[in-house]
């Protein structure tokens, strides 16, 4: 209907020189340094030949292991980014009072503070959490890998490919400047007639589909791959929450996709779906993205919540407390994930009983959630507690997670929420939940596992640092937050007129460099680690005295993770065998079948990224040229059926044989 | 996860067992299929529930009683039913194992699925014609998504089904090509009760309204 009359070059669509942002010094700068940074690596992996490893061993790899260790480099990757817009905005509003108009013109601000958002939903916390289940899962259901390798390889490079279009965003025009879920009409053609929300748009759509099938990938490995006897009461706890969590991503972000697939009609087409006119309802965009959006942050928490369970048994030295609790909990905030998503726009004026109901329904969640810090706690009660670094991120996030939820109770009061949405006490809320529940999660789980996946332990020293920092730095940055949000200040402002609010503007900013500080530290505690490794090594497979099957196995496992598929009887598997005093196996070794790597994956979501870039700029005929191209690909897939061979017997013999005079020599 | 051998050797507990557990290839195709397509499900579910919520906002335009042609809708409605018998009769004949009938009952499905298809663009260039343009109101827009990518998968469909007639051809009902013949059906029979959610949602509540 109301299309912005928009010049189109046959050849380069929309996309011009304009279109680079020469005139900002920040990107400029920004722009110069990743080009420097990237050839540096790009040199550094050409001068030490790693291109052919690299290809072979792990972009075409279908091995479940190397695939969520992917996921982990590319989350930790994005979290600079992610990290680099946090700070930018921290040291804005610190700054933006009264006659000083800050560093950032509104047009950028806009842009970094929807970036910031998407970027660490969709490609830091998102990956991590993947990444995390692809390799532990099936490696704790006694599996040799997941049910569809090749579409967990698929899947992982949609995702690489969505962080890709975003990415690119950067340096090529602009990103929304919408917020990060781009509610319409603001979202619409004709408040957003660039090329930003498009970016956001087919990012989003790229890598979704990555996340759905990796769902589904992952409930079927659940359901179909657990070793005999593993009943469903019998799987890990981590376990258990990732069924949930991919079940949640299968019933939810099919929605993500509908609502995306017609905000995009809005802007190509012209329909009329989310617009003010014809019969256009914004409020229908606002309903169907927190149905998936709300599901959204469960899928986050759920699996953090398994890591706990985990850490808190082995590093407490006593097996879960209320497994069964747990489970039950799990599944509980699994289905009333779908029944509170209204409390995100109390606002809007559905009344006073429908704004009950999901008010109602969003409490009740904090029983199950609340059963299982209890579960934590009476595990921990008389054990003999080492604290490691999993441990203390685990005891921080209790701490922390317990603040955040309850000023979420806080706002799932429905009048409460009519004077604090939209409100800095809503941002201190879900960063609380989000950095206090996830992102310590996953920093407990990546320090947890890293020596199985690695076979070295990470660094304690840079570790302990690198804990506090993030645990102080997160209070100073989000505390101030809660008083200003009380205050009345509301979210992504650029400006401020009140000189009193700067000082908690300062604090938090203050909290964010101790942040910073925090990722430095990890990062160093990361090199120092692998410079050490022959010092850390963990020879045994089990550095923590574990209790679930991944460490009945080396670190690194083995290509086929275990040599005999285990015999489970107990929820605590390792543990079970360790006390029965199970030996391993050291002959009558078998062929092993598995499965053959494949370029496709990486083939398919490089086609896909210029596919979003064309439609991104209107660039139609290679719209038209890549999105042939991916079908013609997926399609030739499927004429090869050559999908996997036989590690001989030998082979395997061979690797175990090393394993035993490995751990014999430890003695 | 069934198993027949025994966990236990006597009372000890067994940790694994002498002989490997095997998953035959493909073992959890089906379920996986299965999990995709309920995911598709709620993906017809948010554009059956954007068109609820548009199926009155007709913005001063037409609305079902003007547009819709039932009698042409049912002939359509009639050819996709009739390609899902059809493709039943293609899964008959491989499970006899006889592959000029799988592939002649499979070409009969994928001209029925043409024919709806055909049908589907004439009733989608006609309302345009006529005016009724997915930009007309929001009602007209949420009725071209629905249907449209009710059609589009069909597309697929007929693509896939193509793509299949030629590799059950070269290859023969090898075990791959019956899973992948069995993925196919379930995807084709769930598009047909898709439809007929549509046909009774949008068509016929739609005129009877």
């Amino acid at each position: 209907m109301s299309h912005a009359p928009l010049t189109v070059d046959p050849i380069f669509g929309r996309l011009t020189l304009h279109s680079l942002p020469f005139h900002e010094p920040i990107l400029v700068i920004t722009f110069i340094g990743v080009v420097l940074g990237g050839a540096a690596v790009l040199g550094a992996i050409t001068y030490f030949k790693w291109w052919g490893m690299l290809w072979r061993e792990w972009f075409t790899s279908i091995d479940h292991k190397r695939i969520g260790v992917m996921y982990i480099v590319l989350g930790l990757i994005m979290l600079l980014r992610g990290f680099a817009d946090a700070l930018m905005m921290r040291a804005q509003q610190a700054m933006a009072f009264g006659d000083n108009a800050g560093y950032l013109p509104p047009e950028h601000y806009n842009q970094i503070f929807t970036a910031h958002g998407v970027i660490m939903i969709f490609f830091v916390a998102m990956p991590l959490v993947t990444g995390l289940m692809n390799y532990v899962v099936p490696l704790q259901i006694g599996a040799r890998d997941v049910s569809f390798p090749f579409l967990n390889n698929f899947s992982f490079w949609m995702t690489a490919a969505g962080a890709v279009i975003t990415m690119i965003s950067l340096f090529i025009g602009e990103y929304a400047r919408t917020g990060w879920l781009a509610f319409p009409p603001l979202s619409g053609i004709n408040a957003s007639p660039g090329v930003g929300v498009d970016y956001y748009i087919w990012g989003l759509q790229i890598a979704g589909i990555g996340t759905l099938l990796s769902g589904v990938n992952l409930i079927a490995t659940i359901l179909k791959m657990r070793a005999p006897g593993m009943t469903m009461m019998k799987m890990p706890v981590f376990t258990w929450t990732s069924l949930a969590t991919n079940i949640l991503i299968v019933a939810s972000f099919p929605i993500l996709t509908v609502v995306l697939a017609l905000l995009s009609l809005d802007r190509y087409v012209g329909t009329e779906f989310f617009t003010n006119t014809l019969g256009g309802n914004p409020m229908m965009y606002v309903n169907m993205i927190w149905i998936w959006g709300h599901p959204e942050v469960y899928i986050l928490i759920l699996p953090a919540f398994g890591v706990f369970s985990e850490v808190v048994s082995t590093f407490s030295g006593k097996r879960l407390f209320g497994y069964s609790s747990m489970v039950y909990a799990t599944i509980v905030i699994a289905i009333l994930a779908y029944l509170v998503w209204l409390h995100h726009f109390f606002t809007m004026g559905s009344g006073a009983s429908v704004n009950s109901f999901f008010g109602i329904t969003t409490m009740i969640i904090s029983i199950p959630t609340g059963a299982k810090i209890f579960n934590w706690l009476f595990t921990m009660y008389r054990g003999r507690i080492r604290f490691e670094l999993p441990m203390m991120w685990t005891i921080a996030f209790m701490l922390t997670f317990v603040i955040g939820g309850m000023t979420g109770v806080l706002l799932a009061v429905p009048p409460a929420d009519f004077v604090l949405h939209n409100s800095l006490f809503l941002i201190a809320h879900f960063h609380n939940v989000i950095i206090g529940g996830v992102v310590f999660g996953m920093f407990a789980g990546i320090n947890y596992w890293w020596p199985k996946a690695m076979g070295f332990k990470l660094d304690e020293t840079w570790g302990k640092r690198s804990f506090w920092l993030w645990v102080i730095g997160f209070y100073f940055a989000f505390m101030p937050l809660y008083v200003l949000g009380l205050m009345g200040v509301t979210r992504r402002l650029q400006h401020f007129d009140d000189p009193s609010l700067q000082i908690w503007f300062i604090i938090a900013a203050f909290g964010a460099v101790l942040i910073a500080g925090g990722i430095a530290c990890m990062l160093i505690q990361i090199a120092v680690s692998i410079r050490d490794r022959k010092k850390n090594a963990d020879l045994t497979g089990d550095p923590w005295n574990g209790r679930t099957l991944e460490w009945s196995t080396s670190s690194p496992p083995p290509q086929y993770n275990f040599a005999f598929t285990p015999v489970v009887h107990d929820s605590e598997a390792w543990w079970d065998m360790k006390r029965s005093n199970y030996a391993r196996p050291i002959e009558g070794f078998q062929d092993i079948h598995m499965p053959r790597n494949t370029p496709t994956g990486i083939i398919l979501a490089g086609i896909s990224v210029a596919f979003g870039f064309a439609m991104v700029w209107h660039i139609w005929w290679l719209a038209a040229i890549t999105f042939v191209g991916m079908a013609v690909v997926a399609i030739g897939h499927t004429f090869n059926y050559d999908r996997d061979y036989y590690i001989p017997a030998r082979e395997v013999a061979e690797t175990e044989a090393a394993r035993t005079r490995m751990l014999t020599a430890q003695g | 996860m069934s198993t027949t051998q025994s966990l236990y050797d006597g009372d000890r507990p067994l940790f694994h067992l002498p002989e490997e557990p095997h998953h035959p290839d493909g073992h959890s195709t089906m379920l996986g299929f299965w999990i995709y397509l309920m995911s598709d499900c709620l993906l017809f579910a948010g554009l059956f529930a954007m068109y609820a919520t548009a199926s009155e906002s007709f913005a001063g335009g037409p609305g079902p009683k003007e547009l819709f042609e039932l009698p042409l809708v049912a002939l359509n409605t009639a050819m996709l039913l009739f390609s899902s018998i059809t493709y039943g009769f293609a899964m008959l004949a491989m499970a006899k194992g006889n592959k000029s009938n799988t592939l002649l009952w499979l070409a009969i499905t994928g001209l029925f699925g043409a024919a709806f298809l055909s049908i589907e663009m004439y009733e989608f260039s006609h309302l345009i014609h006529e005016g009724a343009t997915p930009q007309s109101s929001a009602f007209l827009s949420s009725f071209f998504a629905l249907v449209g990518t009710h059609g589009l998968h069909v597309t697929i469909g007929i693509i896939w089904l193509v793509t299949l007639m030629v590799q059950v051809a070269r290859k023969g009902l090898i075990q791959a090509n019956q899973r992948r013949l069995m993925c196919l059906s379930m995807f084709w029979h769930f598009l047909d009760v898709v439809w007929i959610g549509v046909f009774t949602f949008v068509y016929l509540m739609g005129v009877a309204r």
